[in-house]
């Protein structure tokens, strides 16, 4: 109660759909070719290190990782390299991208041999070697996060808020293994002592599953968590798992971090990729997508080279079903997915569903004037008011967008889709936050 | 056929809840209060309510229609509106003065002030209160219901003397004089528990409220049936559970409800106790309604992870 009166916020119910959650993950052949982008994570894109013409294999470097901040990409099939051009991306953006033709062999690179790991750093150095990004959907580089100080939790995030999507229920199902060994190694070289498995209510078989293999781990234990969107973001799960909160501010003046709380986040499929890695010294090269939606035609978990592109996944998965006309597909869950305005974009790391929404099902209803109850409010993970900073942004009221705290918002999509006058509200959010950002930095602030 | 695809921005899928069905559950949770007027007082009570909410429907629609605004009626709020402004009315109000209870509800405290949403108080509770003012005998003029008895046959419970001797039963069932929704506070209730369990409305407002209402009768130490029957009494409940909770004017966090009930409490027992008039329901959630932007302003929740801007040290 008294926490309530702090924060009455509590995030959404959204409905679950996770019918393929109990659907074994089918594995894609490798399709004719795979487009492979050399920005796939937040930071600097990859550099080539390939050419037109050149031979490849499964596991092959072919984007050397342009800077700390940044990720290597390897080749998910072997064949030849066809391209070395920019390529448009579904969020509208171009970026350097490789082509490759694949030859159906599936040949696994020789290079490819479990890495030697004895300390923190070969450790840092294995996991930046395995081109690991953060998979939930962020695409941050896994060795930058790993190489922060002063940590004594690891959060495993196995939420997975998001409808529809279903790979990270499978990933601890058909996976727990390797979920397991990359949860030790990470406990071990990085020196964190406790570790929290944070899983949705709605995956009693994950719960039970894992209850039972950490058993008997030091320091490690399961966390059922509450069936409320979005428990999976970083800080809400954080709170939620730990009984912290992540600071607004850092004590260097920058956004906060998991890291100012003492916690790393890491997706369960990170982990377990990581896990995979040490133990085959094979690199993030595909990656589990869950098809699904009304307009799908066989709803299903499918494991894909990375660049797989989404047309080849539809045709692989049965099309379109009858009767239904493709009206959205979104790379992504129904949340936070992104609208791709075609299909002929490829799989990137941190893809983890295609949705396919009938017209019917993809025309969202006419927003309707505001009636003030406060939903968006009580719906907020992060304790925003965003009917108020809408009116702050409508006035352009910087220092009040500045007051109501509008940079913490993560658009998650809550407000919108609690809203009953089905006002777009996070796309508001999401443009007072840039408006706010870009006031911050014309002021010459942080 | 065009074969593009559907570009927006997430999320791509919304609640079931809009704002038509939220609106009808409120003129569901009021078919309670509907079905006692026309049993404690008769059929008028019924031609009463429909003609009101007819009003207020039509006033919407003619004035949308002339200001070339998009048609609002599907939205259910003007009924809501006429169904409270009706069951705010005793049983004798000629018809015409309902009609012009809808005109002001809905014209000048609704739509002049940018329609739904935009009203800085309850459209109902304006009109009710303009015709109090203006037609003072009409809207007192109390029929009582056949049933009542003791002291209750010739007076409203609160212009009654003594409270404390008036039968408590008598008083949760209705079976008195006052206006057509406020008698029956069984009826009130069903329609709090409808609301409540459909999530409409957060309990916090009508508890705060009432509660307040309550603590403070008991205060003054006229004992448990007395501060008992003030509760029931009047338009508290109905107002608690119908008019308090009002979205538009009233606070948006669980902070700022309390604290709008709790002092529309004690405004409502300070005009009861303290005033000349003996019922001070309206007036007092008109108060509330015009502080709340500075409630709102008050009691902001407090985001995750939200640090204090450290004060600067005051320089010597």
């Amino acid at each position: 109660m008294f926490k309530k009166l702090k924060r009455s916020a509590e995030g959404a119910s959204v409905p679950h759909e996770k019918a393929t959650a109990g659907m074994a993950t089918v594995v894609m052949p490798a399709p004719a070719k795979v487009v492979l982008p050399m920005s796939q994570h937040i930071g600097a894109p990859a550099v080539p290190v390939v050419k037109k013409g050149d031979t490849v294999m499964v596991g092959t470097l072919i984007g050397q990782a342009g800077g700390f901040v940044s990720a290597n990409i390897y080749s998910s099939v072997s064949g030849t390299v066809s391209a070395v051009a920019p390529v448009a991306m579904a969020n509208g953006s171009s970026c350097n991208a490789i082509t490759i033709e694949s030859d159906g062999q599936q040949t696994v690179d020789p290079a490819c041999v479990p890495p030697v790991v004895t300390d923190k750093d070969s450790f840092l150095k294995a996991v930046q070697n395995c081109g690991l990004v953060g998979l939930g959907g962020a695409g941050f580089p896994a060795h930058v996060k790993l190489s922060a100080k002063g940590i004594d939790y690891l959060v495993i995030n196995g939420a997975e808020c998001e409808p529809f999507l279903t790979p990270d229920t499978r990933e601890f199902l058909e996976c727990s293994d390797t979920i397991i060994s990359g949860i030790e190694a990470v406990m071990k070289y990085c020196e964190i002592p406790n570790c929290v498995i944070g899983i949705e209510r709605n995956k009693p078989e994950c719960i039970d599953l894992m209850s039972g293999l950490v058993a008997g781990m030091k320091g490690v234990s399961v966390k059922p968590l509450p069936m409320r969107y979005p428990q999976g973001a970083e800080k809400t799960l954080i709170e939620s798992c730990t009984g912290r909160e992540v600071p607004k501010v850092g004590p260097t003046g920058k956004p906060g971090l998991p890291a100012d709380a003492g916690c790393i986040v890491m997706n369960v499929t990170s982990v377990s990729t990581l896990g995979k890695f040490l133990k085959t010294g094979v690199p993030l090269v595909t990656k589990r997508l869950t098809v699904d939606g009304d307009a799908a035609a066989k709803p299903m978990n499918v494991e894909v080279p990375i660049g797989t592109l989404f047309t080849d996944i539809i045709e692989f998965c049965g099309g379109i079903k009858e009767g239904k006309t493709l009206g959205k597909a979104i790379s992504g869950g129904p949340m936070m997915g992104l609208a791709m305005f075609g299909t002929d974009f490829p799989v990137l790391k941190q893809n983890n569903g295609l949705i396919l929404l009938s017209r019917e099902a993809a025309n969202l209803p006419e927003p309707s004037a505001c009636i003030r109850c406060g939903r968006c409010i009580n719906g907020c993970p992060m304790g925003l008011e965003p009917v108020n900073i809408a009116n702050a942004y409508t006035a352009k009221n910087m220092d009040e967008l500045g007051k109501l705290n509008v940079d913490l918002c993560v658009a998650c999509g809550s407000c919108s889709f609690v809203c009953p006058a089905k006002r777009p509200v996070t796309q508001t959010m999401r443009l007072a936050k840039d408006a706010y950002m870009g006031y911050l930095r014309s002021q010459g602030g942080k | 056929m065009d074969e593009r695809l559907i570009v927006t921005a997430s999320p791509h899928i919304t609640a079931a809840a809009t704002t038509r069905k939220m609106m009808g559950t409120v003129v569901l949770a009021l078919m309670p209060c509907v079905l006692a007027s026309a049993i404690i007082f008769g059929m008028r009570a019924l031609v009463l309510e429909i003609v009101t909410t007819a009003a207020c429907v039509l006033f919407e629609y003619l004035y949308t229609r002339l200001m070339k605004k998009p048609n609002p009626v599907g939205d259910l709020s003007a009924v809501v509106t006429g169904l409270i402004l009706a069951l705010n009315f005793p049983v004798s109000l000629p018809l015409w003065i309902g009609v012009v209870g809808a005109f002001v509800a809905i014209v000048i405290t609704k739509q002049l002030f940018g329609g739904l949403g935009m009203n800085f108080a309850n459209p109902a509770l304006v009109g009710r209160i303009v015709l109090f003012t203006g037609f003072a005998a009409r809207m007192t003029s109390w029929v009582y219901p056949d049933s009542a008895v003791g002291q209750l046959s010739s007076a409203t419970p609160l212009q009654v003397s003594d409270l404390s001797q008036v039968d408590l039963i008598d008083l949760f069932m209705g079976n008195h004089g006052g206006v057509l929704g406020e008698t029956c506070v069984l009826a009130c209730l069903i329609g709090f528990v409808i609301l409540v369990a459909t999530k409409v409305i957060s309990p916090a407002i009508p508890v705060a409220y009432v509660g307040t209402v309550f603590v403070c009768f008991l205060l003054t130490g006229n004992g448990l049936h007395f501060a008992l029957a003030e509760i029931m009494a009047g338009g508290l409940m109905f107002g608690a559970v119908f008019m308090a909770t009002d979205y538009v004017t009233s606070p948006f966090t669980l902070k700022g409800k309390i604290v709008y009930g709790v002092f529309i409490g004690i405004v409502t027992f300070a005009i009861r106790y303290f005033g000349s008039m003996a019922e001070g329901v309206s007036y007092s959630i008109l108060l509330g309604n015009l502080v709340t932007p500075y409630i709102n302003d008050l009691t902001h929740q407090t985001p995750l992870g939200y640090v204090k801007p450290a004060k600067k040290a005051k320089e010597g």
